[in-house]
């Protein structure tokens, strides 16, 4: 049996001083199952759907309005822009088009922060560690990268409203939460498909004065990074096939008025929106399977069959063992746990037994090296933190090269050892050290006592050492943060 | 190079840290019966006081520190020789505004930088016996007008916590991750490969000097010229500042150089900055304990006992060295291998603070080092 420090290391978030401690590690984290919050206070005052999107919305309407007097002008230089009224600005179109970009970027940044502050003090503050770890896992592998205007702020609310309320059910359910989310809607280019059947579809091409039709971005990422993973048997076809049934799903007030009508997304802005008007009639043909035209249900039974598919539950179970059991996880692990997704129908909890229950992970080593998140909220716990600001969260994850949700590709950041245990990430981690120590100061601990209790198995003899002869309490509390140990989980 | 906010951030602490230097009302100051500031600069890390006030009249110094017992230097007494780096400390001696006592030691005896610092801040017999530090105490003594403190550090340091608010400041400018962290990171490395790979090429492109020594001193006379703003302002009367690196267990000749030419620019930035108030000002310089007399296996020197302290201003009793010598020489050694303290720093420090401030020696021993049962201290230090 593990100690208290390295079940919190290994599952949890790293062991905090004021932890309540039983002596069953197992025992306590099944308990956190009891405990966890979906909606926990560190999120209260976090930025909403509502505030978010209503911004977008705004910006992305003015954004349309401005390009159709560039259009109506013919020199985008010379266009001048009109207020709601029609009457002149006196700055071109491109000039506020230009500002209302810059303003909406820094509202989305703002409203960013926040999210990520909330983050790192549910994190923090969490009774459940283990299962905000889970969170943390579930927003990664369902990635987005905030690199676009649009999605800045939506990293953050995909986890809050898809990850989160799903954590401890089924993956099926939050597959649908998570395709349906206008964060991944719009993140994957699905809000822009086009069946090209579908009435809009044929009106466009009635016109002839645009190509408008399929993309198959988000559906292809699905089937690849979210379900059933990279060549596992479905082809290009199916890809297409599962586009085509997808069309349709889109987010609200993305165009308002008439054209929003046309398209068939007016509805609250912000929301999921199934929009008829763009969605590819018939029957489709996907992996051999027959789905019959339904609409909206036409998609939603196709990720219904992923999401019990053989190959996704061996993708995810290799993802769950490898982010606890190490880059090369025992496959005695991973067939353990693709097994319970099948027999469980993708019931998330049972998938947390198992891995509690894994011998595998109740040896005395470290199996990964951990993520600089992983990193910077154990390294806060360890020190007793419990409130961070969010604008120092994300400029520590900028530094320590893992931007919250900002991995740069849909398939989100890598969980492998080689991809973070390099020479500078190691010495940034050394700086980020020194600084939390000095913040945390030293006379407020005994720095021999806190490294027993917080690092596994009470801290090897040299970093004892290494701590007991530093020449400050900030120093010692430094060398704790940066140990061999600590650097591991 | 990390935008993470400590350092970055102008006020912190705890309280109402920050409404010393920030928080200035449009109030008339009025002349309070003197003008007395108080800097205390604490060495953390155990500074080698043989070294930096060198014992050259004692035959046994020579004997054992070797290549330590470097040539050159201001030349103090018959006995004593100020280390060569600490140039402008020299004239401050020459000018009389400088006084070192040796052979000087708290009541701390065994040799962990923790429980010595501890003891040394607190004032008390055992390390964490007492809550509060001795500055802390000092403050409650002193009219409001006085007693006004800052850190300069990003916390408040032990010395300066307890009952009465005090303020904290983190230059911006202060290091990130010390050197000697990256030193002792290194050494902690050693035994993990993975770590030690990575580490080693981290560190290829570094140079390795001292904390006091960083971009030449710069930084260490910045944090000088920044205690001397702040104490020349309306209110900021008492400042602590911490300084580190003084671990010298090896390659010490360099190290120690580095972080004495430190300490040199910092201490003549705060008189420079200071102005005419240094002729009201004591600065205090001391460390938890002192190191071995030995030199060990690599060119430094392991935790010891004894070592030496320094007052500094323009109304210091200055130009001397206070200490009863108490040898080299083997069997005067204290267990064998340290400078044997003979000077108590608890009442070095009490009476230096009751003359600066014309308190009574006794009412100030009691408040700040209530265990202290030595002998009043009867010299004059600092001129009232």
């Amino acid at each position: 049996m593990i100690d208290f420090a390295t079940s919190s290391a290994r599952f949890g978030l790293g062991a905090r001083p004021d932890d309540a401690r039983g002596s069953n590690v197992r025992r306590a984290l099944l308990d956190q199952f009891d405990r966890y919050k979906p909606a926990p206070a560190a999120f209260a005052s976090a930025p909403t759907r509502t505030s978010v999107t209503t911004g977008l919305m705004e910006y992305l309407d003015q954004t349309q309005a401005y390009r159709r007097q560039v259009a109506g002008n013919g020199s985008p230089a010379a266009a001048m822009a009109m207020d709601a009224n029609g009457a002149p600005t006196g700055e071109t179109v491109q000039q506020a088009l230009r500002a209302s970009r810059k303003y909406a970027g820094e509202t989305a940044r703002v409203e960013y922060t926040a999210l990520v502050g909330a983050r790192a003090n549910a994190a923090l503050q969490t009774p459940a560690p283990f299962v905000e770890r889970l969170v943390h896992f579930w927003a990664n592998h369902f990635a987005i990268s905030i690199d676009k205007l649009p999605v800045i702020a939506m990293g953050g609310l995909l986890e809050v409203e898809a990850i989160r309320p799903h954590v401890l059910g089924k993956f099926g359910d939050m597959l649908l939460a998570v395709e349906q989310h206008p964060a991944m809607l719009l993140y994957l280019d699905q809000a822009q498909s086009i069946g090209p059947d579908s009435r809009v579809g044929q009106a466009i091409a009635a016109r002839g004065r645009r190509k408008a039709g399929l993309n198959e971005n988000l559906a292809r990422e699905i089937m690849e990074l979210h379900t059933l993973g990279v060549r596992t048997g479905y082809t290009q076809a199916d890809v297409t096939e599962f586009a085509r049934a997808m069309t349709g799903w889109s987010v609200a007030g993305l165009t308002r008025g008439a054209a929003g009508r046309f398209l068939g997304i007016d509805g609250t802005p912000g929301n999921f929106v199934f929009a008829a008007p763009v969605h590819q009639p018939g029957e489709r043909v996907i992996m051999g399977k027959r789905y019959a035209e339904s609409g909206e249900a036409q998609a939603r039974s196709v990720m219904n069959d992923l999401a019990r598919h053989p190959a996704t539950a061996m993708h995810i179970a290799t993802k769950l063992a490898r982010h606890f059991a190490g880059d090369a996880p025992p496959e005695t692990l991973v067939d353990r746990l693709s097994k319970s997704f099948l027999a469980t129908g993708g019931d998330l909890p049972s998938l947390y037994r198992v891995l509690i229950d894994a011998p595998e992970l109740h040896g005395v080593g470290p199996a990964k090296f951990k993520t600089p998140w992983d990193w910077s909220i154990s390294a806060l716990r360890a020190v007793g933190t419990r409130q961070v600001e969010g604008q120092a969260v994300a400029g520590l994850m900028n530094q320590l090269g893992q931007p919250v949700w900002k991995p740069g590709s849909p398939a989100g950041f890598d969980d492998k050892d080689a991809s973070w245990a390099g020479p500078d990430a190691l010495l940034r981690r050394v700086e980020a050290g020194s600084r939390i120590a000095t913040r945390a100061g030293g006379a407020a601990f005994d720095v021999r006592a806190l490294a027993a209790t917080v690092l596994p198995g009470g801290g090897s003899a040299a970093t004892l050492t290494a701590i007991a002869r530093a020449e400050s309490p900030v120093e010692g509390l430094s060398l704790m943060l940066v140990s061999p140990e600590f650097m591991r989980r | 190079m990390l935008d993470f906010p400590v350092g970055r951030r102008g006020v912190l602490g705890s309280g109402l840290a920050g409404a010393g230097i920030a928080a200035l009302p449009g109030i008339a100051f009025a002349a309070v019966a003197t003008e007395r500031r108080l800097v205390f600069v604490i060495q953390r890390g155990a500074a080698d006081g043989l070294n930096i006030v060198m014992p050259t009249g004692d035959p046994g110094f020579a004997a054992a520190r070797g290549s330590l017992a470097i040539p050159g230097g201001t030349k103090l007494d018959a006995m004593f020789t100020l280390h060569p780096a600490l140039v402008e400390t020299a004239k401050l001696y020459a000018g009389k505004e400088a006084l070192f006592a040796h052979a000087v030691a708290s009541r701390y005896r065994d040799r962990s930088h923790f429980d010595g610092q501890n003891v040394l801040e607190t004032g008390g017999t055992q390390p964490y016996q007492l809550k509060d530090g001795w500055l802390n105490r000092f403050l409650a003594l002193l009219p409001k007008a006085q007693s006004d403190a800052i850190a300069i550090s990003s916390t408040i340091p032990a010395a300066l916590r307890g009952k009465v608010e005090v303020a904290s400041y983190a230059p911006s400018t202060l290091p990130d991750a010390p050197d000697d962290l990256l030193l002792r990171v290194s050494a902690m490395y050693a035994s993990d490969p993975q770590l030690h790979r990575l580490w080693a090429q981290a560190m290829a492109t570094r140079s390795m000097t001292g904390d006091l020594s960083d971009a030449g001193g710069k930084n260490a006379a910045a944090t000088g010229a920044l205690a001397a703003r702040l104490l020349t302002g309306p209110s900021t009367r008492i400042a602590m500042i911490e300084t580190g690196g003084w671990d010298t267990h090896a390659q010490q000749q360099g190290r120690l150089t580095a972080q004495l030419r430190g300490l040199d620019a910092m201490l003549a930035a705060l008189k420079t900055g200071l102005g005419s108030q240094w002729a009201n000002t004591l600065v205090i310089v001391a460390t938890e304990f002192g190191r071995t007399v030995a030199v060990n296996g690599t060119g430094g020197t392991d935790h010891g006992t004894g070592s030496a302290a320094m007052l500094l201003g323009g109304c210091v009793a200055g130009g001397r060295v206070v200490a009863d010598w108490p040898g080299l020489s083997g069997a005067n050694l204290y267990e064998g291998r340290d400078l044997k303290p003979t000077l108590s720093l608890d009442s070095f420090i009490g009476a230096a603070l009751a003359q600066h401030y014309g308190l009574d020696p006794v009412r100030v021993r009691d408040a700040l080092f209530p265990d202290e049962t030595g002998a009043k201290f009867g010299e004059t230090l600092v001129r009232s």
